[in-house]
């Protein structure tokens, strides 16, 4: 089981049809202080692609885009209290969603974390 | 990539570079929007102790002649010719309609005008100066100087170590001052809420003394984000967001700083319009906002009434670390700009309640002598 990256900066983390979905350090780093996520609603029907959640620093709203698709059927209500997590821990204690995925293939395209690190090495050059 | 390597450079930016800011094109120029602690600590870092921000970006500009007061009086609202010199004051550019072309700041001294004009509006500002003063002042911009604010609860403690007349400066006004031997120019002023100064330095000497500020236990460097947040916090408008040419100083809330007897004379662009506003009450009024829950409203956010009729947008919202809840500002008409009035923010197509809100969010702090 590993972590899986797209070039927007999200992760997966795939454990039989079910895809954890969260953005990664570098991401949680570039967007600052995390105070507010708009995580999903549980039962939503998410197209690879489609905005998954909306993460508010101080200064801006990003979107987050799903890698994935298919339904939500778990979303991390501790990130009301606690958006930091998501700069504190972005690839624990920060995820956004469960997906349970209708084509695990979707995530072939994907960078393995080797190849996610030498992506974002390449950005800030 | 050839927008970053054009955009101009303060005589700090090296030194925001060694920080470790993260720097962003602002107004033409590259400037730090944050530095490593990020915008949340310095934001709470200068409600705390005191922060520097560079804000060289800005235009300095220098108005002699005859009577520059009385010149510039045909161009802005603000009563200048009232002012002592060494006092200042919170002005606008207006245009024939009434609406507002740049806020601006003016300093009466001994023999001329010092005015600090928006980055950028500063070539447009200039050009209208020049062409509106022509033949009765010289508009001259200090090209030569950095400007740094040191804002905060510690600023006067820190800032008088260099030199003790600066300690009882009241708020609003300016004092050429000598600052570890260099010649400054210092008022007492701010975007901050927060007790503090602004400094006009020599560029030659502006890293230096800059690395001195920074090197006092109370001082961290602040970027642009938590310039933001901060003057949000303190209900502070920002050009070009807040008020632009279709806002005038009476929707705007901004009346405090047309004095009576420039109401009742009039004799700047759009006077005519202004004082049928004040007479018959604006269509639209700027207020402050909070927002219910956590979900910050950003600008452009639409108000609607409560049976969902859009009536408004949102001008400035953010997230305010001092009140860990997200507030905002923006238009409403007249009907709902008392505190307490019921709105919905659409964020992201939901409605969202908040509540028209008293300003500032947060109490200002102004050392007034």
């Amino acid at each position: 089981m590993s972590y899986w990256f797209t070039e927007d900066h999200e992760w997966v983390l795939l454990e039989d049809d079910v895809a954890t979905i969260g953005i990664s350090d570098y991401a949680q780093g570039q967007l600052g202080d995390v105070v507010y996520v708009e995580v999903p609603e549980v039962g939503a029907d998410i197209v690879k692609g489609d905005e998954l959640a909306v993460v508010e620093s101080v200064k801006a709203a990003s979107e987050v885009y799903s890698p994935v698709s298919g339904e939500v059927i778990e979303v991390n209500e501790d990130l009301e209290g606690s958006p930091t997590m998501v700069n504190e821990a972005p690839l624990e204690g920060g995820w956004f969603a469960k997906v349970k995925v209708t084509d695990s293939t979707e995530i072939e395209g994907l960078m393995d974390e080797v190849a996610y690190k030498i992506y974002v090495e390449g950005l800030d050059g | 990539m050839s927008e970053m390597s054009a955009a101009r450079k303060t005589i700090l930016h090296e030194l925001h570079v060694e920080l470790g800011a993260k720097m962003v094109p602002f107004a033409g120029y590259d400037m730090p929007v944050q530095y490593p602690d990020g915008i949340l600590k310095e934001h709470l870092h200068t409600r705390a102790a005191a922060g520097l921000f560079d804000v060289s970006h800005m235009g300095q500009v220098v108005i002699s002649g005859d009577d520059p007061a009385a010149a510039i009086e045909k161009l802005i609202p603000g009563d200048i010719q009232a002012l002592a010199p060494g006092e200042m004051r919170y002005s606008f550019l207006t245009n024939n309609e009434g609406g507002i072309l740049d806020d601006l700041i003016v300093t009466r001294r001994e023999d001329d005008l010092f005015v600090v004009v928006n980055a950028a509006c500063k070539e447009q500002d200039i050009a209208l100066l020049e062409k509106g003063l022509a033949g009765k002042a010289e508009v001259r911009e200090l090209t030569d100087r950095a400007l740094v604010a040191l804002q905060g609860p510690k600023a006067a403690a820190v800032l008088t170590r260099y030199a003790d007349e600066v300690a009882a400066m009241p708020f609003m006004t300016f004092r050429e001052v000598t600052l570890d031997g260099i010649p400054c120019f210092v008022t007492r002023s701010g975007y901050t809420g927060e007790d503090g100064y602004e400094i006009s330095i020599p560029n030659d000497h502006a890293v230096s003394f800059c690395r001195k500020l920074l090197a006092e236990d109370e001082v961290a460097p602040i970027g642009l984000g938590a310039r933001d947040s901060l003057r949000l916090e303190a209900g502070l408008c920002l050009y070009g967001h807040d008020l632009d040419e279709q806002t005038t100083p009476v929707s705007a809330g901004l009346l405090w700083a047309i004095s009576k007897r420039r109401r009742d004379e009039g004799g700047f662009p759009g006077a005519d319009i202004i004082q049928a506003e004040i007479t018959n009450k604006p269509e639209m009024k700027r207020v402050g906002i909070l927002p219910e829950g956590r979900a910050p409203a950003r600008e452009h956010t639409e108000i609607t009434d409560e049976a969902g009729n859009v009536i408004g947008e949102v001008t400035s919202g953010g997230f305010s670390p001092c009140l860990e809840a997200p507030i905002a500002m923006g238009y409403v008409p007249l009907a709902f700009s008392a505190v307490g009035t019921k709105i919905n923010l659409l964020v992201r197509g939901k409605a969202r309640p908040a509540t028209v809100a008293k300003m500032p969010f947060v109490e200002q702090r102004y050392y007034r002598g």
